[in-house]
């Protein structure tokens, strides 16, 4: 089933954190290396994509929770799983192969509990997180004409990224926590020409992030700026993840409902951080939270960022069931 | 029908619907349009180039286009590095960019730098259609709207037929075979120059209108575009009639259609305000009406000629010609207080009631400050010179006003707030930021000042009939304090509402400590910004009891978080933690021996050379601004506020120091000492067998990573095991002899804005003397460090060998350690600096603390510590574990009243 005609008919269930749940193994650094990267001359503990690789029965493990918890849609582990996030552990030369895998592992889990009940077919979104450089900001002060990385090495970073996740049988793409807008055109540009190329397209996920009170991305957008400046490209839904809480996320989320053409995501993260960095909210306050954007109908794909958990996910799933998904905004236009 | 709109963004968005007004291009960023920045390129002046494009945003632009199209200069590159600068720059980047150029490498490097959507000028039919169509669609993938002009394989289009045939066809392709939305093409059916003499330019203006109208009429949903300043190309030299022109023919292109133009606007003569004989001509010519319009036109140009541009400067004292209502908003927005009682005067005489003349204009003008505050548009030091304006008004209407008032009866029902420092503390810099900032919003203000002890607090507060209380403190003793201030006001069964804040005070701690022991509100506000809103939602009788139960839900939730929390963290026993010290290795260990043993005064050290060591970047968080220094001069945001701030600084030390307002003094003091467990003993006699003092460290307990010790200050002080005679230093410094007489002045002027600067000042002296002091210990007076020279910066950056941590701070948290300090020193007698009860410093612009000289000691954080480590610590201090348990209460990792 299609998941544009699904999503005609009610609010879908993205999964979960993936580090929280990760962190939950206290996995040390053999873990991360397995066999294969033994002689890996860098530190590959935090390298939590390349589990997928060395320790795929976690991974698995870990999106069958979520199934289990009620998720409709599972993220593959490949949040960095370009070749410029990879290069930080001087692992480029595996992305595709990384990408590929962690898509098979999660295509495995969804299509088992598909086959359990085929009233309630799950999706593989393919994650495609914003890098660790970004095209708009300098990380030199004193230069502010300076760029760490440009627009061309982004896209073929994120071409080499989609073709793997796409090779691997995701069913839509993610672009995900977008913190710099121009980094995710770089994505979608990408991915435009990558469908091109291979005459088959997926639908399009694109998920911003507002990163404080002042109500736009890091790179400085507002969300209708955010909006507009994506709109161009295919896309089946956008939405806000990470940074914010539920409750922090609200008036802004509110905001792009009023005006994207497209369908409505979000997941928040659980709360914001204490002074120790973890997220407390557990899931009836986030689930408190949730329900709100539900009762006002705002989202058509619920789920979770940092801090959630299979609880969390089995808190929104039994939410959303009881409520009628956004109705999207007929006009084909940004407004 | 109408069409969609056209949708565009940089950091913010642009929409463009059929009712919008017409949009204005920002051109003067374009080489072959502006000398001027072509120079600015050609010299990589970029500074002086994004001041270009800044005063375009600022001039109404709402889009920017930027052109590098210029033979000598690697117009790609250039693009690039511009785009990449105007990122950098929010105020610019605001608005959509647009990325001219004839050249298609040029376009594609500009929409790689693009985050938001731009629009691309231009692409055309010029190269045919195969080329056309293979840039459109990758203009379409970048997602950028497309200019596209009226030009096609055999050339411009120059008459009303080539420009629709050429128009409708791009129009078809675009949204036919690009995949282009209507609303994202922008058509340019290009602008000739009139009144050339020649026959065949006669209809090109008359043209162009009519193929604009074709266009909205016939190409739904497509944009029109031109540039203006073409058509007037033959009148260069005579602004006068050029800018006439410019205006007629917007002012009838935008009737029939157009919806863009490039114009500079600064060549733009009102319309209306165009001599009717001139106008009347210009349109005779623009619509091709007579066949002599061109001879006539220039006719009576050469009567205009010389005369200059029409478009006047403003004139920057242009505001005192205003009203006397808008003269003194004017005052108060811009914190010019230059005009302020005469202007006050003539609103009195004007108005007649001082009282009107507060709530009128004054007000008025204070409420588009508190706007412009709250809306981030305004920064804290502008508004505090506003208040200073403020104030300076009321004072001059204060007579009148008693006078008034002896006839009537006192009308004011201003909400009044009760602010003081609590016992035992004397800073108050924040709560000085907050008493102006509520007064500035309309409340009445009573203001105890600092030490003030909780019954005086709460009696004012009854005699006053005040709306709430506020309470200040930096130290952390006055987190107890405030909890004793709850507690009483809870005895006398009073019901304010309570605010809490100061640099050491947390949401945490008010959540956790001092709202369990008051029933009505207790709340903690962050800073001064949000003062005003707190204070309106807990005073305000409709809201405050709805306020009130869900600040107390809030905060309840945070304990139950916190006691959760709690649970977690993991201490280690003290004795594990104590086997954990810090591994140094003494075998061998020479401490070097200070110059002089005992104690040396340092009387009126001078503020000349202190000025030099003051770490600015801490100046500016006290007045909100953040930034590190020097950097935060040049803020887009916060830049020319931070800017005018330290000119005031300078120009104050200036002052002080021709004056000497100011004296600075001190006493350090170097005694032989060794550890004995986690205390460090000083010795004294010819065999430095008797003991002087003891001083008593705390040490960290919380389990730390394999390898990370748990640290104590003790641990750098060779333990009396291995034997080996070491040293230990001690300072006290001040900076702050004679505030008082300056904070005098500057309150009899009612100048709260220089008694905050004073205290700031007088803080950054007092801890730029402590780190001179020290780096002349590390040179000259212990002297194990000669070597070292650090700029500045690198001081500030902590990069020199040892270390002085003060009491009351994260490495030795308690407080009461500094009165052994105290008395070492003789620092009373030596610099007149004061102990409070709370064991804070008088005058406050003091510091305090110990010299290490070991080259492992570091600065850490103490951090939590269990009840058997304070146990262990009271035994050795003498005193009861309840004495230690008070001063340490916010280290303590259980909570000493629950048993």
């Amino acid at each position: 089933m299609n998941i544009k005609d699904v999503l005609q008919d009610r609010i879908l269930i993205l999964d979960g954190a993936m580090g929280t749940m990760i962190q939950r193994y206290k996995l040390k650094e053999a873990d991360f290396r397995g066999e294969r990267f033994t002689d890996h001359p860098d530190d590959l503990q935090g390298n939590n994509d390349l589990l997928s690789l060395t320790r795929p029965d976690i991974i698995q493990a870990i999106h069958e929770e979520y199934l289990e918890a009620g998720a409709d849609i599972v993220e593959t582990n490949t949040f960095s799983g370009t070749s410029i996030a990879q290069a930080d552990y001087g692992l480029e030369s595996i992305v595709y192969e990384l990408n590929k895998q962690s898509a098979e592992i999660a295509r495995k889990a969804t299509d088992k509990f598909t086959q359990q009940n085929p009233d309630k077919p799950r999706f593989v979104a393919g994650s495609m997180g914003p890098t660790n450089k970004t095209a708009s900001i300098s990380p030199e002060v004193t230069d502010p004409g300076y760029r760490a990385v440009t627009f061309d090495e982004l896209a073929e970073a994120y071409k080499e990224q989609a073709r793997g996740l796409m090779d691997g049988g995701a069913d839509v793409l993610l672009v995900e926590t977008i913190f710099d807008t121009l980094n995710a055109k770089a994505a979608l540009f990408a991915i435009q020409e990558l469908f091109e190329e291979r005459g088959e397209e997926l639908p399009i996920m694109v998920s911003g992030t507002i990163t404080d009170a002042s109500g736009r991305t890091l790179s400085g957008q507002t969300v209708e700026a955010f909006l507009i400046s994506i709109s161009h490209a295919p896309i089946l839904s956008v939405g806000f993840n990470c940074a914010l809480g539920a409750k922090q996320l609200k008036p802004y989320l509110q905001n792009l409902s009023d005006r994207s053409p497209f369908f409505i995501s979000a997941y928040p993260n659980a709360g914001l951080p204490n002074e120790f960095g973890e997220y407390d909210e557990g899931p009836d306050e986030m689930g408190s939270q949730v329900k709100e954007y539900l009762e006002d109908g705002l989202v058509n794909i619920l789920g979770g960022c940092c801090g959630t958990t299979p609880a969390h996910i089995t808190k929104m799933a039994e939410l959303a069931k009881d409520y009628d998904p956004r109705k999207v905004k007929s006009k084909g236009m940004v407004v | 029908m109408k069409t969609l709109p056209l949708t565009l963004s940089g950091l913010e968005p642009l929409i463009i619907t059929e009712d919008s007004n017409f949009v204005n291009v920002g051109e003067r960023t374009n080489v072959t349009g502006s000398k001027r920045f072509l120079n600015t390129i050609k010299e990589k002046d970029y500074d002086k180039a994004l001041k270009i494009a800044l005063d375009q945003v600022q001039g109404g632009a709402q889009i920017l286009d930027v052109n590098m199209d210029e033979g000598m200069l690697d117009s790609a590159e250039e693009m690039t590095n511009f785009l990449n600068l105007i990122a950098s720059d929010p105020d610019i980047a605001k608005i959509p960019i647009m990325v001219d150029s004839s050249k298609w490498e040029v376009i594609l490097a500009g929409l790689k730098c693009m985050q938001g959507k731009g629009v691309v000028n231009s692409i055309s039919l010029k190269d045919g259609e195969e080329e056309f169509l293979r840039r459109a669609k990758i203009v379409r993938r970048f997602g950028a709207a497309v200019i596209c002009m009226a030009f096609d394989e055999d050339g411009q289009a120059d008459t009303l037929p080539r420009r629709k045939e050429i128009c409708g066809r791009a129009y078809k392709l675009l949204t036919e075979e690009a995949g282009f939305h209507p609303s994202d093409i922008i058509l340019d059916p290009n602008i000739f120059p009139v009144a050339t003499g020649m026959e065949e330019h006669r209809r090109n203006a008359l043209d162009f209108f009519l193929a604009a109208k074709w266009i909205r009429e016939n190409l739904p949903g497509a944009h029109v575009i031109g540039g203006v300043s073409n058509v007037s190309f033959s009148f260069r030299g005579n602004n006068r009639v050029r800018e006439a022109i410019h205006s007629a023919f917007l002012y009838h292109a935008i009737e029939h259609g157009m919806d863009m133009g490039i114009v500079n606007p600064t060549q733009l003569e009102v319309y209306d305000d165009i001599p009717e004989d001139l106008l009347e001509r210009v349109e005779d010519v623009l619509f091709d009406k007579r066949d002599d319009a061109t001879e006539r036109l220039l006719e009576i140009a050469e009567e205009y000629k010389g005369e200059g541009s029409s478009v006047k400067k403003k004139q920057d004292d242009e505001w005192r010609q205003k009203s006397v209502e808008e003269r003194l908003k004017y005052s108060l927005v811009k914190g010019i207080n230059e005009f302020v009682e005469e202007d006050t005067e003539e609103a009195r005489q004007k108005i007649g009631s001082p009282l009107e003349v507060i709530e009128g204009p004054l007000m008025d003008g204070m409420n588009v400050v508190g706007d412009l505050f709250g809306a981030g548009k305004m920064f804290l030091p502008q508004v505090v010179k506003s208040a200073r304006v403020m104030k300076q008004a009321v004072a001059y209407l204060t007579p009148f006003l008693e006078e008034e008032k002896k006839q009537n009866k006192d009308t004011s029902d201003q909400p009044k707030v009760l602010l003081a420092t609590v016992k035992g503390d004397v800073h108050d810099i924040g709560k000085n930021i907050v008493s102006v900032v509520l007064a500035c919003n309309n409340y009445h203000v009573i203001d105890l000042g600092v030490m003030v002890p909780a019954d005086k607090i709460l009696d004012e507060a009854e005699k006053h009939k005040v709306d709430a209380i506020g309470l200040s403190g930096l130290i952390t003793p006055s987190l107890d304090e405030m909890i004793t201030v709850a507690r009483e006001m809870k005895k006398r069964g009073m019901d304010l509402p309570l605010m809490i804040g100061g640099a050491t005070t947390s949401r945490l701690h008010t959540a956790v400590k001092i709202d369990p022991e008051y029933d009505s509100s207790v709340v903690h506000v962050l800073d001064a910004s949000r003062a005003v809103a707190m204070a309106g939602d807990i005073i305000n009788p409709k809201k405050r009891e709805a306020v009130k139960a869900e600040i107390k839900k809030e905060y309840a939730e945070l304990r139950e978080l916190h006691e959760n929390r709690q649970n977690k963290k993991e201490l280690l026993p003290f004795e594990e933690a104590r086997s954990n010290k810090t591994k140094i290795e003494w075998e061998g260990y020479e401490p070097p021996k200070p110059s002089f043993l005992g104690n040396k005064v340092f009387e009126d050290y001078p503020i000349s050379e202190l000025r030099n060591y003051i770490d600015w970047s801490p100046f500016f968080r006290t007045w909100m601004l953040t930034g590190k220094y020097p950097d935060i001069l040049e803020d887009d945001e916060v830049g020319k506020q931070a800017q005018s701030l330290f000119d005031d600084a300078q120009a104050l030390l200036d002052e002080i120091i021709e004056k000497d307002l100011l004296q600075a003094k001190s006493v350090i003091g170097f005694y032989p000492a060794t550890a004995y467990g986690d205390d460090i003993k000083l010795f004294e006699g010819a065999d430095l067998s008797e003991i002087k003092t003891k001083f008593h460290f705390l040490r960290q307990q919380t389990k730390k990573r394999s390898g990370q010790p748990n640290s104590s200050l003790s641990d750098y002080i060779a333990p009396h095991e291995v034997g080996i005679t070491d040293y230990i230093g001690f300072f006290a410094v001040t900076a702050g002899i004679g505030i008082e007489k300056l904070i005098e002045r500057f309150e009899s002027e009612n100048d709260d804005y220089n008694v905050i600067l004073v205290k700031a000042v007088a803080d950054r002296l007092a801890e730029a003397f402590a780190e001179r002091m020290h780096e002349r210990v590390r040179k000259e007076f212990w002297g194990y460090s000669d070597e070292e020279s650090f700029s500045n910066e690198e001081l500030i950056a902590e990069k020199y060998s040892g270390i002085r941590p003060a009491p009351g701070y994260p490495a030795c948290p308690d407080h009461t350690e500094k009165r052994i300090l105290f008395d070492l020193l003789e620092v009373e007698k030596n610099t007149s600096i004061k102990l409070t009860e709370s064991f804070a410093m008088y005058p406050a612009s003091s510091v305090s603390g110990f010299y290490f000289s070991h080259p492992e000691s570091r600065y850490f954080r103490v951090g939590n510590i269990g009840e058997d480590q304070v146990i262990d610590y009271a035994q050795r201090k003498s005193c009861t574990k309840e004495e230690v348990e008070k001063w340490l209460s916010p280290n303590l990792d259980y909570d000493p009243y629950s048993s």
